[in-house]
Parts: structure tokens; sequence; C-alpha cells
């Protein structure tokens, strides 16, 4: 069964649309989805609504796609409608890629027709009667359970020809990734299902204009779809009531770091940080102190303490210096220090890059070399000007979105914690104690018994003293491996 | 057309729509730098992925900047080419750019002629901060017998892969690795040789940078010509005449035959002699074989194949060994002019002079880098002893004269050596698309009919249209005559053939945009298409005022065949001058 976090997460202040029936029912039995009202909003929208009256209501309930750019989604579905071709796609997004996310996997796995009938309502909505679901490969029980769900929609004639007594057909089939981040970007999705090399292209044009072998598309993440066929069967009044002016409904989030409660979490948007990190989250793990909260993925900002009390939506993220993304959320304490994650999810920016443009394939690479010189002591103040500069650059030059964000978590951390910086750089000290090369082992004098335990485990003979004398660690020759402090009975070695 | 407002820089414009924001701007004289982007004006090849990001420029209301080569204007757009914002933004990318760019523009084959080096000089950068500790990607050199990847300067604008899928179709090059590592080459990363590279060299004359050259034979020709027991003897391409004068400053379009000749004999070759004589040659053969089909043809044979397809170009030789194989028996058996030479040279010649055939050796100067690979080839060897030794370009002929401390536009003009140096206006026009076929159809002409032509200049085999066909009456027979440069078009019309639904009786096949005049051995031409254009005019200005202008009237080819040959598809010339074609096709096997 799915994962949807550990026991004792409070189900406090969360509401379950999009996972409503994750964990609920049976993902390989249709009949428990269509006994929680599944397909009820596609025979409805199939009998009773004419396309633009799906649209609107989709418009109407303010939903926003829940990829990481928060578009539209009936604005995104009317301007597919709009463009006449012969085909048109249907695509659903499940390259989840952001490391630690996994709602998409999770809707996927607990709930597949909620998808296979959004994507239907979608594709009747435009005039398209061919979907596509994009998945990585890394996903095989989510693929096992939609190969399962599409079989059983077709068996129960709610995917193929004349659904529901209409003339409309849809049929949907499945196209592997294979683990680039950037096919999550549509436009390299749509390449790598045309067996391209999976590279973004400049838009416009945008899919809903030319997608998928140059028709039409539309793509929305599994996320978005999955709100669709509740929305349709409550009644975009129903749901625009729920969550802040601009961003609607829900969002999920996968809370993860330093935190009692780990796992996915579904809040109404306009829940604040501090409830979901204390409320559900349970507080920071160990009772340590909060330091930060790392929102949007790899390409998300940091935000801080003063941040706490933000309500979460689309717009309040982005104004604080980071973004929804796809929803992952990682806490951080004391003990984390600012530099290496900002250098860690550069190290990923950086794998993930597809190449094509100079800013991203090179310019990231620079950020993630200039943090790595930081928190070895080698940095200057000089380098923070640049690290900026740079950052800014990528961000204003890069050709898509993977770029264009990918130096959030520098900036983000610039903005916060330009204290932690200043001491890697000019005092050489790591605040948090995480940075090995600027770490020194000292031994305290008065506790050190002399016992010679710590001369004996040292891998480079780096300690000397007499026994029952104190003994020195020499800087010159430890590589802060810490087995002596691991060793020492008499809490006589200290690391600064 | 819809008409579009927009202001660029404070100044108003009004453009079509569709108008990308670089072109607006060029038309009010403001030159945003591009460095991947490359229109080849009339060629219909634009290469534009928006890659570079130097082209950014700032449009109000949109939140980050916009590459000005790949955005469409819109209806009252502001943009501003050189705010402190894009000026900064411009010279940072060009930092990255140069920080995982080696920096040994001393010894670079590109150095000069470089459109990164420009752009660097152009955006003032003078240092790369933090160069002392970035990192750079580095690659194997792959040395082809044509053309050397030196990837480490790749800079991924990805001209060569647009050059070689969309418009060659060979589909030898392509990006891999992805992020830092990412560069273009053959799939699996493969070297060139094994994969189906043509050698067209088209990837060289688009690479901005030294990522691309060629296989440099300049000192094999030193070597050659400072050796006292050897007789180097020199041939020369109908398309270096029209092209090598730019490289001395002169106007593109200078023809520089005369002092291109009395350079060779500075340089110190034994023999200055002209490959347009071995076109000549060319002509006799390939249009005995094409008069010898159609006569069949005509005669009801219906085995005979038809249409047939000339094979002067080696690029197009591999282009159909590689992708259509089952069909090399349609081409013509003749032997490239090149090749001809050679055979000639190192047979009949080297026994006039009465030099060995290891004493003589064959240098031949080509607008071409195929021509390097096709000197090479297995079946133009005579144990071991190749027909044309070396192959250089118009590119390394131009080194060479300038080493040699020769100023081309001062030297006195000077005629070719006798007796392989004569030629008709025929073998001239080999050197731009539509020049074989016209020569052939001058010959072919007054052959089959035994009447002498009115008129030589067939312009509607002229011109710069990527196909062409016309049907020239030979006297009550229509003959379909098809055109094709660039191996994409090429293949268009051998998909017709496959289908069995070609009109032609006759195809000519080029490899580069225009012919041999835009070959990619040839002065870069750095996206000017103009200059193209005007080394065709050159080469039909020669062709005009040559005394002969049909090869069959050429006194030395004649004499050749009364002497040495026979006649044309004689048993010697068969053996000499004819060649055969291989199955190259390629199946990569996944394990």
């Amino acid at each position: 069964m799915t994962n949807l976090g550990g026991s004792k997460m409070s189900q406090h202040k969360q509401i379950r649309i999009a996972l409503n029936n994750c964990g609920v029912i049976d993902p390989e039995n249709i009949k428990e989805y269509i006994a929680r009202d599944g397909y009820l909003a596609l025979g409805k929208c199939l009998t009773e609504m004419k396309p633009e009256d799906i649209i609107r209501e989709i418009k109407d309930s303010g939903l926003r796609g829940r990829g990481g750019g928060g578009f539209p989604a009936g604005l995104k579905w009317e301007i597919a409608a709009k463009n006449q071709a012969d085909q048109k796609y249907v695509v659903c997004n499940a390259d989840e890629g952001d490391p630690g996310a996994f709602m998409d996997r999770s809707i996927l796995e607990g709930d597949p027709h909620a998808v296979l009938e959004a994507m239907a309502i979608c594709g009747y909505s435009m005039g398209a009667t061919k979907g596509l679901i994009y998945i990585r490969a890394e996903y095989p029980l989510a693929i096992e359970r939609l190969k399962i769900a599409i079989e059983q929609a077709r068996e129960f004639g709610l995917l193929g020809k004349n659904l529901f007594g209409t003339d409309f057909e849809f049929d949907i089939e499945i196209r592997y990734g294979a683990g680039a981040f950037v096919c999550g970007e549509e436009t390299a999705l749509i390449h790598s299902m045309e067996g391209l090399r999976g590279e973004p292209t400049i838009k416009p044009p945008y899919p809903a204009e030319s997608g998928y072998f140059g028709k039409p598309t539309n793509v929305n993440n599994v996320e978005t779809y999955a709100n669709v066929p509740i929305i349709l069967r409550k009644g975009a009044n129903w749901f625009n009531k729920i969550g802040t002016e601009k961003s609607k409904g829900t969002k999920v989030f996968a809370l993860a770091g330093k935190i009692k409660n780990v796992g996915l979490v579904e809040v109404p948007m306009g829940t604040t940080l501090r409830e979901v990190i204390y409320e559900i989250g349970g507080g920071i793990e160990n009772d340590k102190k909060f330091k930060a909260v790392q929102t949007g993925g790899p390409s998300g900002g940091c935000l801080t303490e003063k941040h706490l009390d933000t309500p979460i939506d689309f717009d309040n993220l982005v104004q604080a210096g980071s973004m929804m993304g796809s929803g992952g959320m990682i806490v951080m304490d004391e003990d984390n220090c600012m530099v290496s994650v900002a250098k860690f999810y550069l190290e990923f920016t950086v794998e993930e890059s597809c190449g094509k443009c100079s800013p991203c394939r090179i310019g990231n690479k620079r950020l993630y070399e200039l943090l790595d010189r930081i928190t070895q002591g080698k940095g200057e103040m000089e380098d923070l000007k640049r690290l900026r500069n740079m950052s800014n650059v990528i961000k204003d030059t890069s050709l898509c979105g993977l770029g264009q964000t990918s130096p959030n978590p520098v900036l983000s951390t610039l903005d916060n914690f330009y204290d932690e910086y200043v001491a890697h750089v000019v005092d050489k000290k790591c605040i948090a104690g995480q940075c090995k090369d600027l770490m020194t082992y000292f031994v305290i004098e008065e506790n050190c018994v002399g016992c010679t335990a710590c001369a004996r485990v040292c891998p480079v003979g780096a300690i000397t003293g007499e026994k029952k004398e104190v003994h020195y660690i020499n800087p010159e020759i430890c590589i802060k491996c810490g087995a002596c402090e691991e060793r020492c009975k008499f809490d006589a070695i200290i690391v600064k | 057309m819809n008409k579009i407002k927009l202001t660029i820089d404070n100044k108003q414009i009004e453009v079509e729509k569709g108008t990308t924001i670089y072109k607006a701007a060029k038309e009010l004289g403001i030159y945003i730098p591009v460095l991947c982007y490359m229109n080849l004006e009339g060629l219909n090849i634009e290469n534009k992925p928006g890659g570079c990001r130097i082209c950014v420029v700032e449009v109000e209301g949109r939140n980050n900047l916009a590459p000005s080569c790949s955005t469409d204007v819109w209806e009252g757009m502001v943009v501003n080419t050189h705010s402190m914002r894009v000026i900064n933004a411009r010279r940072t990318v060009m930092e990255f750019i140069l920080s995982d760019h080696p920096k040994d523009c001393l010894t670079c084959a590109k150095s000069g002629n470089c459109d990164l080096q420009d752009m660097a000089v152009k955006l003032g950068v003078r240092e790369i901060p933090g160069q002392e500790y970035a990192e750079m990607s580095t690659y194997k050199i792959d040395f082809s017998p044509s053309i050397i990847r030196d990837l480490d300067k790749c800079i991924m604008c990805r001209r060569c892969e647009m050059m070689c899928n969309d418009f060659q179709t060979v589909g030898a090059l392509s990006a891999f690795n992805r992020g830092f590592e990412a560069a273009v080459g053959p799939a699996f990363e493969m070297e060139l040789e094994d994969s189906t590279c043509t050698y067209c060299g088209q990837c060289v004359a688009v690479c901005p940078t030294g990522a691309l050259t060629e296989k440099d034979h300049t000192r094999d020709v030193i070597n050659a010509l400072s050796d006292p027991t050897k007789k180097v003897v020199v041939q020369t391409a109908p398309a270096v005449r029209a092209a090598l004068g730019e490289e001395f400053g002169m106007e593109p379009g200078t023809l520089v035959t005369g002092k291109m000749v009395s350079a060779l004999r500075r340089l110190g070759f034994d023999y200055v002699f002209d490959t347009d004589f071995a076109a000549d040659l060319t002509i006799m053969e390939e249009g005995t074989e094409l008069l010898d089909r159609l006569t069949k043809y005509l005669g009801g044979d219906k085995e005979v194949k038809l249409p047939i397809l000339t094979s002067c170009c080696p690029a197009w030789v591999s282009f159909f060994e590689h992708y259509f194989p089952e069909m090399k028996d349609i081409p013509s058996t003749a032997r490239s002019p090149q090749q001809m030479f050679g055979a000639i040279a190192k047979t009949y010649f080297a026994d006039k002079i009465s030099t060995k055939r290891e004493d003589l050796v064959v240098v031949s100067i080509m607008p071409c880098l195929a021509k390097k690979y096709e000197a090479q080839r297995d079946e133009f060897k005579v144990d071991g002893n190749p027909d044309v030794d070396f192959s250089i370009s118009t590119r390394e002929l131009a080194h060479l004269i300038k080493e040699a401390n020769l100023d081309l536009n001062i030297l006195p003009d000077e005629d070719f050596d006798k007796p392989l140096g004569e030629s008709s206006g025929a073998g001239v026009i080999f050197g731009t698309t539509g020049g074989v076929i016209e020569a052939a159809v001058r010959t072919a002409y007054e052959l089959h009919t035994g009447k002498k032509l009115e008129k030589l200049d067939f312009e509607q085999l002229r011109g710069f249209e990527a196909i062409r066909k016309a049907t020239v009456d030979f006297d009550g027979t229509p003959i379909n005559i098809g055109i094709a440069h660039g191996l994409g078009h090429a293949r268009k019309l051998l998909d017709e053939i496959k289908a069995g639904k070609s009109e032609f009786h006759a195809i000519e096949i080029m490899a580069c945009p225009g012919g041999c005049i835009g070959g990619g051995g040839q002065p870069l031409h750095h996206s000017d298409t103009s200059i193209l254009k005007a080394r065709a005019e050159a080469i039909y200005r020669e062709d005009a005022g040559k005394p002969i202008r049909k090869s069959h009237e050429n006194p030395y080819i004649l004499k050749l065949y009364e002497e040495f040959l026979g006649k044309p598809m004689s048993e010697k010339s068969h053996h000499l001058l004819h060649t055969a074609y291989f199955d190259k096709s390629r199946k990569i096997e996944i394990s």
C-alpha cells in the first residue's frame, strides 16, 4: 500500500482531494474506484456537458498546474481546444524527478483511475482521442498498476470507443522515461516521447499549439489530473472555496528532512509553513532548533523562521524567494550548513542539465565549483558577489525552467544566510559543523587522562602523547575522520 | 501579411508577423551579436536552437531576457538590446563559454577565422574569473581521413548537427551526454570513421570554432616538395580558382586562375596541371556511358539502368554507398576528375617524363574535404601507392602560399603546363551545381545528334534552387535532367528512383550547397551566401572566356585517347578511369 507518511502524522488540517482514494481503495480493482463515484464525472461530462462547459468549470475552479509552474489548467485546456487539428493529444506528465517527491507515484499507485478519468475528460473537452502517460521507468509498481487500470477501464468500456454510449472515443498508452530530470519540462518530455533527445525547445510555440509530433497537446502532471474528477463531481464552487485567492484547492507536499513525521501531506492552499512543520510534521527532530525549510525541489529556495507564518500558495512562495515546485518540503535544523545545502542542490542540477544552453550547462557547473571552494575554506568575499551575479545571469538567460530556477538555492541562502557564507569565507568557519575542511579537532587538556585510545585509533598517526600525559592532535596531519572523538570516553576531544 | 509595430532601442519599426527580434533589429541597422544562430539565406538553411544565449535582449513586460534569434516580435513590443542588464548577461554568458574552451588560440587551426574569438573581442572579455579552478570538459580527439574533431572546442551551437541531419540527412552527428559533458558527435561516441559520415565537410564549413577542422596535409606537401628524388605534380579543381582570392583579401568572385598557377610554380611544383583537364576526360567517359545507356533504352532495352547519376562527388558516392547500396549500379562508373587525373598522371604522364610511379607525387588542390578520403580509398591505389598522394583544401593552399611569403595579389598570371593543364569551359563549370550535367549535355548532344550546338549556355540548368528539373531536346528526343545540391535533396530524388517514379534520364548530384564552390574545404563563408553566388558567377565567367568550351574538342584529350586510351569506355579506360561501388550500410547493434 502507498506510503502516506508515518502513523503519527496528524490528519488535523489536512484535506484529501488528490489523495482522496489513496490507501482507501484497492487500486487494482476498478469496481472499488467506481464504488467511490469513480467515472461519474466522465459520464456526466460526456452525457450532460459540452466541452466548453467543462473548460469553464475547470477555469472557474481555479485549478493551477501542480507540476511546478502553476499555470491555470483550464486556460491550458482552452488553448488546446481552440487549436484545430486532425489529431490532438492529452499527455500526463508522470516523470516525477524532484528528489524526495513521491506524490505522483503515490497517486498512480493508489488511485490510477482518477488520472485515466481526468485524461479522458480533458480529451473530450479539447477534442483529443489519444492519451499518453509519460512515466519514469523507475516506477515499476505505478506502471504495473496503470497497465492494470487501463486494461480494466477498457474492459468496462470506460476507455476505447463509444464511451457512455456517445460517439466519443479515447484511449491511453504508456511511454517510459529514462530518468532524466529535464524530461519533466514539457517540451523536453514531448521530444523524449517522439524518440528524440530529451531537450527543451523555446516556447512559443507551446505544446497546446504544436506539441507531440506537431499536434496540439495538453500536458498536465499527475496531481493536477487527480483533482479533475472530483472538481467536476462536486463543482467548481466547492473547489474554489478551498485555498487562497489565487491558489485554489489543496497541495500535496512530501515532508522530509529533520522533522519528526515524514511523508506525504495534503493541505489546503494557504496553510502556513508553521502549521505543516509543527502541527502536522510534529516539529523538529530531537527538538532541535528550526533553521530553514527548502520548498520546491532542487530549484526551490530555502525559507527561514521569518517565513514560517507565510500562507503557502504559488505566489507567496515565489515572493519569498522559493517556489511551489512539485511539492518537496525539506526541513533543516541548526546542524545543516546552508552553503552545503546550496551546493547539494547545485550538484543535482549540474548532473541533470541537458546541456543545450550555455548558462545552464556551464554556469551551474561554475556555481557549484565556487560553492565547493567556499565549503573548503578557499572562498573570498569577491566570490560572494560573483555567486550572486552568476546566479542572476543564469536565471535571466537560461532556456528552460531548469536553468531559470536552478540558482534559487544559492540566491535564497545568500539572502537569508549571508552571515553563514561570510563565516566560511572570512573566518573559515562552518557554524553548523558540516564542512569538514573547516573543522579542527582539539584535545581538551583538563579532560584528557592520557589513555592513548585516540592515538591508537587514529588512522594517520596525527595524535601524539605519552601514556597518562595530555595528548596532542597535529592539525597538519589530521584528516578529520572523527574516529578519535568517537573513541574518547572522557569527552576530551572536541571539534570546532 | 500582418504587420507588427514595435520599438527597438527607442526606434520604431514595422515588420511582418513572424519576424524575430534579431531580424527586426537588423532592419534597423542594429546588429545583435549571435553565436549559435546561423542563417544561410537563399539556401533555406537556418540554425536557431536558442542555445548559446549570447543574443539575449530585454523585452519590457517579460521576466527574463529573450533570445532575439528565436523570439518572434509582437505588437507594441519594446526591446532594449544594450541595457546594462543585457550587456552584463551577455558578457557573463561569454565568460561561461570561454571558461570551458581551450585557450590555445596560437596554434588553433581556426585562429583569426573563429567566430568565438571574434565574439570574445567584441564583448570585451579580458579575463575569465575563476579560470584557475574551473574544470574543463575534455574528449578524445578524433582523427578521420578528412575531418578532425576536437570536442574540447565544441560550444554546442549545434550548427554541424543541423547541417549533417537536416540539410544532408546523413545523421552522423548528434548531441551526446548531458549537462557539462554534452557535445556533438556520432552516436555512442563512435569515431567518425565508423559512422555514416560522408566527409562532405559541411560541418567544418559552419563550425564557429576549431572543434571541426580539416585533416591538414600541408606538412606532407612540404616534405614532398623538398625531396629531390621526387617529381611533384599538382592539379587544381575548378572551384578553387573562384575562391582562393578571398583568403588574400580579394572580393568574392575574383578569378585567380593565373595567379594561382604562378604561386604553385613558385612553391616548387614541377608541373602545374588542371583538374579541369580530367573533368573533360570525365565527360568523355561519363557522357559516353550516358549515351550508351540512353541508346539501349531508346532501343527498347528494359534492363538498362536509368537515370544515370553523376559520380564526381566523393561525399555523394559515400552517401549512396551508406544509404542506398541496393542502387549502387545506377550511378556512372566513371571515377571523379581527381582520381582520373591521378590515374593518368601516374601512367601516361609518368611514362612521358620517364619517371617511375613511386617517384611521382600527385597533389590535388580541392574545395573539398571528402577528396582527402577519396584519395586514400583502396581501389585508387596500385600496390599500395595511391593515384593521388595528397589532397589539400583551398584553405590549406592559402596557408602554404602565405608561408612562402607570396602575395597572390601581386603575382603575375601564368598558364598551366601541358599536356594535363589544358581544359575546356565545360571542365571549368564542374565547380558549381548544374555544371557537370551542362558539360555532359554539351558533349552528349553533339555526339548523339551529330549536330553542332548553336548555344552553349544552358540557363535552365543553372541556379541555386535545391532541386532543378529541365528537359533538353536532343534533336527530337526529350532528355529529362534533374539536378540536386545537398544530400537531403539528393535523397528525395533517390527515393523517387527507388519507388520507380523518377522521370529523369540523368541526374547530377553534388553534396555541398552550391556545389563544389560551397565545399567544405573552401574559405569560410561565415554565413554570407552571397559569397557562394559570386563564386558561381566567376566559374561561368571563366567558362565564357575559354576558346574551347566542349570537352570533346579539347585537343589534349583527343591526343590522350589517340596515344594511350584508345576510345572512351575502352578496356584501358575501364581499368584506369572507372570504378565500382560498395555496400557500406551500417547496422548498429546494441548488445
